[in-house]
């Protein structure tokens, strides 16, 4: 598809040596571990049980082939973008009025929170929708993370990450599309759509910045909430105080030294742990998982996710997005950034915290869609795969040519 | 096996009470079980070969990541340089070394509330020594206080007096070193200092000072604020002086009015800390102690990656400047031991416990205001925090020695020991 040399795009498989596996393997037996933690729950961090049944599960029933085939049952391909291969995943829909969008995953996550909505976005007969509900679907790998290329200079931001999303989608050949994500996703779809590249048509977003000035303030500052908050404000409120409180420190540690990680490279357990740990509910979640229970997500699903960063050896790289971010000037990652165009909001219930629609409304004077979803957390494509698709395909609706 | 210290035994506790076979111990092995008496039993280090071969064999295998992308260490320790220094812990280091040197000193466990309390005790041949408690923090060890032993103990071999000289207690802190592991919740600083007044009441002392950086800045205040029986006073190096309108103004609320310039001067360095991040690891360790555990548990690099991430290493050089304290083999030790003892972990912990309290250095939140006993402050230039004098005579009442010296910085007694030990003297010399 690329016309010269530099635009090219190369079909890309992935295949990760015997040996890495082995050597992985190896390292989650002989696993030194620190003794059980003083409470009986999450509060000192993931619990030891927790982890020593991932390790055992890890390193006897887990098969990283599984998931190399799936992921090579797709089409992936790596472009270069200012210097830097991106990797990404690109699957068109057989019906010929798809909407193009690109999806983008975050922290701790990767393409592979992506797979399993795959299908039934862009094939939707299939999957209880109708040729109308049809997406064409891009999804990269953030620069540093899983098969993209690891930055060797600072500056891969979200700004620059949406001005390279934005090259991607041109050399695609896709004229009008459309942009999601959450998390990290979240901000550089939110970037995309404040630097209204040409096509954009709007974003959707599963962990919206939607944070008044005063209540964001208030939060910082430890202050009472103000005192006009209605009930499902207060709701928020009291979800980001506790996470801002207890739950913020793998972002600063990310943030601020993310090159003191090298634990994280060097043992798949210290990764696994430092992963599971991302936020309040998903690390319940996980761990009923390997408690046995059925939850959102399976332990191959974890277990897939955590392999990818050991494989690609991306813990450090993919923390440096935090320092990256930290060097530009800018509001909070839930703070409001003031974009224009239309904007969609799916609010999980089990989120860092779900932005209520009266906070949406102000955040986005676009708001084409907004729903609050019951059930499904920080990785609700992952988690919530129907939920979710049903979300994209409402969301966009209004966007798609008539 | 003896209990309490008898008195005729003084004399076989001095350094040489090891080289004269007096104790020998397993250092691992004993349960804290075993005794939750006051019985206090001599200590030995010896850790298997079969760990230090493993320490090796990890080392030997780590698996690295790329290259930071600055030319600083702002993002962490450099590549390189921990490279080269895990390279040299794997090659060159030789633990064995440390446990000598250990070995040489008088060591003692005692359980209290169900921990082993492990501990260096030296006294001094001087006949009215001064008892003093000094208490490490994190990520240090008692490895930082091995150099100022000799100068404290031994003044007149080290340009003091005889009337310089004290008896030194050096515990390892709860969950740290040789020291047991809590096995439940509650071992906050306030707990470790009434700890620290039960062992030097074992150990008979009756009057007794108290020093300490790090931790042992609020463990010592600790101890003062609530008046253990006996403590005449005590020395810190990292003392919590900062004012509620400064903290407040640190919190993003406004600058006050009317400050000095070294008063205004501090709060642009504490601000600059904040935005450099320097505190990022206290905050994590405070919300996560399990979750950072993992890997410095498991990971010898990222477990020296970790240590060296406190910004009392920011201007450590890496044996650049060979002549220059602590050395290589300094840190190493250090950071040798939390491996060998797996304590990177429980250590961690300590920041979990206080975490209601807040900072160390805010005055308010150790409650400096319920302090009446003497207090004495030494700032070293390239400390973390240097506290102005007037903030400190607000915070402290009673202090009766203020002094800036011109070298030195976290680690002080590991860093500068002849200008601790002097001011150690100083500071105590009213009390004696």
């Amino acid at each position: 598809m690329g016309t010269t040399e530099a635009d090219a795009i190369r079909a890309f498989s992935i295949h990760v040596s015997d040996e890495a596996l082995v050597d992985l393997r190896q390292r989650i037996k002989a696993t030194k571990w620190p003794e059980r933690e003083l409470v009986t729950d999450t509060s000192q961090g993931v619990q030891l049980a927790t982890m020593q049944e991932l390790a055992r599960y890890w390193a006897t029933d887990y098969d990283w082939r599984k998931v190399e085939s799936r992921l090579n049952a797709l089409p992936n391909f790596i472009t270069k973008i200012d210097g830097l291969d991106i990797h990404f995943i690109h699957v068109r829909s057989k019906h010929e009025n798809a909407l193009p969008m690109i999806v983008t995953h975050g922290w701790p996550g990767s393409i592979i929170e992506q797979l399993k909505i795959i299908d039934p976005l862009t094939n939707p007969t299939a999957h209880g929708g109708s040729a109308s509900d049809a997406f064409h679907l891009v999804i990269p790998s953030l620069p540093g993370y899983g098969f993209s290329g690891k930055p060797t200079a600072p500056g891969w931001n979200p700004v620059s990450i949406a001005r390279a999303w934005a090259t991607l989608m041109q050399r695609l050949g896709y004229k009008q599309y459309v942009a999601q994500g959450g998390d990290w996703g979240n901000a550089v779809s939110e970037t995309m759509a404040l630097l209204q590249p040409p096509g954009l048509l709007g974003i959707h977003t599963n962990m919206a910045a939607t944070v008044p000035a005063n209540v964001s303030k208030a939060l910082a500052f430890h202050e009472a909430p103000p005192a006009d908050l209605t009930a499902e404000e207060r709701n928020a409120w009291s979800q980001l105080d506790f996470f801002y409180k207890k739950g913020l420190g793998y972002a600063l540690e990310m943030a601020n030294r993310p090159q003191t990680l090298y634990a994280l490279v060097d043992s798949p357990i210290g990764l696994a742990a430092w992963m599971l740990d991302h936020d309040a509910r998903s690390q319940e979640m996980i761990a009923r998982v390997f408690d046995g229970k059925t939850e959102g997500l399976t332990k191959e699903d974890v277990l897939e996710n955590v392999t990818l960063y050991w494989v690609t050896n991306t813990a450090i790289s993919s923390a440096r997005l935090y320092w990256d971010t930290a060097q530009l000037s800018g509001g909070g990652f839930f703070d409001v950034r003031g974009i224009k165009i239309p904007v969609a909001v799916s609010a999980f219930a089990d989120e860092i915290y779900a932005a209520p629609r009266s906070w949406a409304e102000q955040a986005y004077p676009k708001l084409i869609h907004y729903n609050k979803l019951d059930k499904g957390g920080h990785f609700a494509a992952w988690e919530q795969p129907e939920l979710f698709t049903a979300e994209m395909r409402a969301a966009f609706r209004s966007l798609r040519r008539a | 096996m003896f209990g309490k210290f008898p008195s005729s035994s003084r004399s076989l506790l001095a350094p040489q009470a090891a080289a004269l076979g007096i104790v020998i111990l397993a250092a691992q092995g004993v349960p804290a079980s075993a005794t939750s008496d006051a019985t206090i039993r001599p200590f030995k280090v010896h850790v298997p070969d079969a760990a230090l071969v493993d320490l090796r064999r990890r080392i030997a295998a780590t698996r690295w990541p790329d290259k930071e992308t600055v030319a600083d260490q702002s993002q962490g320790a450099q590549l390189a340089r921990l490279q080269e220094l895990v390279h040299y812990w794997g090659n060159g280091y030789d633990w064995r070394k440390a446990e000598a040197k250990l070995n040489a000193l008088a060591q003692f466990k005692t359980t209290i509330d169900n921990v082993d309390i492990h501990f260096i005790h030296v006294r001094s041949r001087h006949k009215n020594a001064l008892p003093l408690i000094i208490t490490h923090g994190w990520p240090g060890s008692i490895i930082e206080q091995l150099k100022i032993i000799g100068p404290l103990t031994d003044p007149t071999a080290h340009d003091g007096s005889a009337e310089d000289a004290f008896d030194v207690v050096i515990p390892s802190l709860p969950g740290y070193g040789f020291s047991g592991k809590p096995t439940g919740t509650g071992w906050d600083p306030d707990h470790i200092a009434r700890t620290w007044a039960e062992l030097m009441k074992r150990l008979g002392y009756t009057r007794y000072v108290a020093q300490g950086g790090d931790w042992g800045s609020p463990i010592s205040s600790a101890m003062a604020r609530q008046g253990a029986a006996g403590l005449l006073g005590i020395h810190i190096n990292l003392p919590a002086t900062v004012p509620p309108e400064v903290a407040a103004a640190l919190a993003g609320g406004p600058v006050p009015a009317g400050l000095s310039e070294k008063e205004r001067a501090e709060i642009d360095r504490l601000m600059t800390n904040a935005k450099n991040g320097n505190a990022a690891y206290f905050t994590m360790m405070t919300a996560r102690p399990q979750t950072v555990g993992y890997g410095m548990t498991d990971s010898p690099a990222g477990l020296a990656a970790w240590i060296l991430v406190h910004p009392g290493f920011a201007q450590w050089m890496y044996d650049a400047d060979p002549g220059r304290s602590p050395t290589k083999d300094d840190v190493l030790d250090n950071i040798t031991m939390y491996w060998l003892t797996n304590t990177a972990t429980s250590a961690a912990r300590l920041y979990w416990e206080n975490g209601a309290r807040g900072s160390v250095i805010v005055a308010t939140a150790q409650k400096t205001a319920e302090i009446s006993l003497p207090v004495a402050i030494t700032v070293f230039p390239d400390d973390v925090y240097r506290a102005p004098e007037t903030w400190a005579r607000r915070a402290y009442r009673n202090l009766i020695y203020f002094h800036e010296v011109n070298k030195g910085g976290h680690f002080a007694a590991w860093e500068q020991p002849e200008l601790f030990s002097a001011e150690l003297r100083a500071a105590f010399k009213s009390l004696r």
